[in-house]
């Protein structure tokens, strides 16, 4: 899966390339503010190989995932545009997706999306026309075969590198890992993972999806939430499907300096899941707290970044280890 | 059968205020086994609707009525002859959404307010717990997914497995809801059927349920004539 045309998405370049990669997420504001997205951009560039950008998380209305990914994009930070199928039917999915391409915008990860109840607009009405596989089926039709799902003919396929999401610490684990066969099946070329504090349950994870071989048909790249406070920490324990043990929790508890122990719980696990088999990359979530991406990326060893536009000294980069 | 729930008794009484002579009709099938349209809970609303009429110092006549099933011509008919009916400027039906509709279908000339809310399609769990079982989608998948209805029972009607909020069984959108996935997990297990899961069932056409636009059944082997179903 070698791309070599210039609008190509960087991102896949250099899972392409075998190198470990190492993202971010921006969380669009809940306005019209293009400043802030600018901001948040800014502070990302140079650090990371691409950010997602969330679509109306937690069913909270933001600006849009595919505008704050071209504010983005402008700033210099590819983005990963997230796309819920919660909000949309095929025709407006399949729309946004040829508005992405068209503003090249080639990065796509498609997830289910977080029930409306949990938003500020409970009382809206919850589409699902498509799940999250069949969305995926949809964008791989769109790309490879250049039909619409309703079967016409699209002049020109579209060019997008779709990715899912994956929940290690979700059970049945069977099931689970059936699930996440599928969306691979269905087109998935990357797969980002929950954020992970458990890495003995990850990397058990880990050992199953390699016997599956899922490594090898896409890239599985492990999700690392950066805590600031105590509090941010307990919220995400909450949030469904997160899985934080006890002796995390009791670590921040215990820091006098929460800021920095929440950076080293971050470096410590990234420290381990660079040297998992199959982990293909980082994915460092600090909403809200963008600048402390910086300080991870310089600290994980993730620095400078690799640019294609550039001749690459070999072995300057983390090798993602891959048998 | 259909579940529905009584609407709320301010609301009932604010549609039936501008009417002297108001007759409630209870219906004998689903809403009566839900407990919410039989003929005990039309004499408790009438009863309401009186207090409510004398402590305004107003005069108004309420009637009870009940018919078999409010969804069908043939026992609608039988109001034909009903004093209660002939009387009545306002119904109060408390049948289900179809039955209210056909009440005012049959009597074009009166006014026909609705008593009920009209839910869903379940079953009764337990004394006064009714569930939702199907959505009516028109196109059932109950043979893929081991007799769990995905459309109805997942809060987001997944058709290839469950979300990422499953958790312990339990839907993301409420720690009392059983996940749907978990369910159908479960029972293909059970029948040795977890070879399904595997399936990547594509994207529905939803014409087959209300996205098409109102649905209409018209059967060649039992039409008579050129029925058309009008
Ligand atoms: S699949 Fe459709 S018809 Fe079958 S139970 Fe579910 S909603 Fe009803
Ligand atoms: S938790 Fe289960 S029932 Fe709830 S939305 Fe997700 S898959 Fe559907």
């Amino acid at each position: 899966m070698t791309v070599s045309s210039a609008a190509a998405s960087n991102f896949r370049r250099v899972l392409d390339s075998g190198r470990f990669s190492f993202t971010a997420e921006i969380g669009p504001p809940m306005s019209g503010d293009a400043e802030n997205v600018r901001k948040k951009a800014r502070s990302l560039k140079g650090f990371v190989d691409a950010a997602n950008i969330t679509d109306n998380q937690t069913a909270i209305v933001r600006m849009s995932s595919i505008a704050a990914g071209y504010l983005a994009y402008t700033e210099g930070v590819e983005p990963i545009i997230q796309m819920t199928c919660r909000d949309r039917n095929r025709i407006a999915l399949q729309s946004d997706l040829l508005g992405a391409c068209a503003l090249g915008l080639r990065n796509v990860l498609i997830l289910s999306g977080d029930h409306q109840s949990f938003g500020n607009h409970p009382a809206s009405k919850n589409v699902y026309d498509v799940d999250s596989i069949q969305l995926l089926d949809a964008v791989r039709g769109m790309a490879d075969d250049g039909l619409f799902m309703g079967g016409s003919r699209l002049k020109t396929p579209i060019d997008i590198f779709p990715g899912a999401t994956a929940n290690p610490f979700a059970d049945p684990r069977e099931l689970q890992l059936i699930r996440l066969g599928k969306k691979i099946r269905a087109g998935a070329k990357f797969v980002q993972t929950q954020g992970i504090y458990d890495i003995a349950k990850f990397r058990d994870w880990m050992e199953a999806v390699r016997a599956l071989g899922f490594h090898e048909r896409a890239r599985i790249i492990a999700g690392v939430v950066v805590n600031k406070t105590q509090k941010s920490m307990e919220m995400t324990a909450l949030v469904p499907g997160m899985d934080i043990p006890e002796s995390a929790l009791r670590r921040m508890r215990d820091a006098k300096n929460k800021e920095e122990e929440g950076i080293g719980i971050a470096l410590d696990l990234i420290g381990e899941l660079k040297n998992i088999e199959g982990v293909a990359g980082v994915h460092v979530m600090a909403i809200g707290w963008e600048s402390a991406v910086k300080t991870i990326s310089e600290l994980a060893g993730m620095l400078p970044r690799p640019s294609f536009d550039e001749k690459l000294e070999e072995g300057s980069w983390p090798e993602t280890k891959q048998t | 059968m259909i579940v529905a729930e009584r609407k709320n008794i301010d609301e009932i009484l604010r549609m039936v205020e501008p009417y002297s002579n108001v007759a409630v009709v209870a219906c004998g099938t689903c809403v009566a086994v839900s407990m919410a349209g039989g003929e005990a809970q039309a004499l408790e609303i009438a009863s309401l609707i009186r207090k409510k009429a004398r402590a305004g110092g107003r005069d108004v006549e309420v009637t009870v009525t009940s018919v078999i099933r409010q969804c069908d011509m043939e026992f609608l008919d039988a109001l034909d002859d009903r004093a209660e009916i002939y009387g009545a400027e306002c119904v109060l039906s408390l049948g289900c959404g179809a039955g209210v509709q056909f009440m005012a279908e049959k009597y074009p000339y009166k006014i026909i307010v609705p008593g009920l809310d009209t839910t869903f399609i379940g079953v009764n769990r337990g004394l006064g717990f009714w569930t939702e079982m199907c959505q009516g989608c028109g196109d059932c998948v109950l043979e893929k997914t081991g007799g769990i209805c995905p459309v109805s029972r997942c809060a987001k009607s997944h058709f290839n497995g469950p979300c990422g909020g499953s958790s312990g069984g339990r839907c993301e959108i409420n720690a009392d809801a059983d996940c749907a996935w978990q369910l159908i997990y479960d029972r293909l297990k059970r029948i040795n059927q977890t070879d399904r899961l595997l399936e990547i069932n594509p994207a529905r056409d939803w014409r087959a349920s209300r996205d098409g636009g109102p649905r209409k059944l018209v059967r060649a082997d039992v039409t008579v004539g050129d029925n058309d179903g009008e």
